[in-house]
């Protein structure tokens, strides 16, 4: 195990890359955001460092900028978050039960979507490390481009700003899409997610629900549908890819990832 | 002011942490409800997935560069492109479909 640490650590930051450059982008647009809404550079810098969160922190800067309460901040965040809750609760089973708790604070600090879509795809057991690897390029991407973008946001052209808004989405697809190819349930139930979010987003009453209430339920609510409906046995999904991650593993003493 | 935005953060970091944190250290046993399971198996694809759709056709502000984007992430995630492919090209996809349409 000791040995295994570096590797592992390595693998964490090859695969973090992407996700920092990706959130130097989306962050940056973030950062200007910021400007608009009054904070300082340091401010802003901060605010990224001990969140980490896109939605929540876009969510945030509404709520400072009208000055509301900080109870309606929490509520907020709660609400825009709870997601990673949800994530949370699927990464404890994706840990060795025995891990610490010293490397469960860790790595709960790293829990945000897209560190969250490369720690599901790691084959067998999470390492901490791996999670210490990819939060180690992650974090400083996101910071930085806040900080560009408080102090340089104005500098560039909007045209290029609004294409960088698509950065982030493009990741999303980028962890789905794979995921759907390899596993026809995941397909099925991702595009009901597509038709039934459109809906809720455009159709009286329901599109009165706000952006993070509609996600929970959404995924709350077809999760379960197609865990009812196509439960994942032994022989399919993630205990398929952790068996043949053991024989692998057994095989060669080393475990492969997917990039 | 300046002291009201460091509470501000300071609230919503606490918040955040722990949504984060306590199912981590709370969920200490594997869960061996097969619903359970296979709801959590499920549960990464639908969020990220909610999340994308329809945010992406908006996100630009214009709809048909917006379509531009979004038809490029498809096509380059379902070659199985790593993260920073799909991302930038979709991005550069989108600015080079408003220049043109900036033209007319």
């Amino acid at each position: 195990m000791e040995m295994k640490r570096s590797t592992q650590f390595k693998e964490g930051l090859r695969d973090g890359i992407p996700i920092g450059l990706g959130y130097l982008a989306v962050s940056f647009t973030l950062g200007i955001q910021c400007r608009e809404a009054g904070l300082s550079a340091l401010e802003a810098t901060v605010m990224s460092l001990v969140n980490l969160t896109s939605a929540g922190e876009f969510a945030a800067l509404t709520i400072i900028k009208a000055a509301s309460s900080y109870l309606e901040l929490a509520i907020s965040q709660l609400i825009i978050n709870l997601r990673y809750m949800l994530m949370s609760f699927a990464l404890s089973q994706k840990v060795d039960p025995k891990l610490g708790v010293g490397h469960r604070l860790g790595i709960s600090y790293g829990v945000t979507d897209e560190i969250f879509g490369i720690s599901v795809g790691r084959k067998g057991r999470l390492s901490p490390f791996y999670s210490y690897g990819a939060i180690a390029v992650a974090v400083p991407g996101w910071t930085l481009g806040t900080l560009l973008g408080v102090v340089m946001g104005n500098v560039l052209p909007d045209r290029l700003v609004s294409a960088l808004s698509l950065a982030l989405y493009g990741m999303f697809l980028a962890i789905i899409m794979p995921k759907a190819r390899e596993d026809k349930h995941v397909a099925l139930v991702c595009l009901v997610a597509v038709a039934a979010s459109c809906l809720c987003t455009y159709l009286p009453v329901v599109r009165d629900i706000s952006g993070g209430t509609r996600i929970i339920i959404l995924t709350i609510v077809l999760s379960l549908i197609a865990a009812l409906i196509w439960p994942v046995s032994e022989e399919s999904g993630t205990e398929k890819d952790r068996d043949a991650a053991k024989i692998k593993a057994e095989e060669s003493g080393e475990e492969e990832s997917n990039a | 002011m300046p002291e009201r935005i460091w509470i501000y953060i300071a609230v919503m970091a606490l918040v955040t942490y722990l949504i984060r944190m306590l199912p981590l250290v709370l969920l200490r046993k594997e869960i061996k409800n097969r619903t359970l399971r296979s709801f959590l198996y499920y549960v990464p694809y639908v969020t990220l997935t909610v999340m994308t759709f329809p945010a992406i056709l908006t996100a630009t502000g214009d709809l048909r560069t917006g379509a531009a984007g979004l038809l490029t992430a498809l096509l380059l995630s379902w070659k199985k492109q790593s993260l920073p492919v799909v991302a930038f090209v979709s991005c550069a996809v989108v600015f080079v479909t408003d220049l043109i349409l900036g033209c007319f």
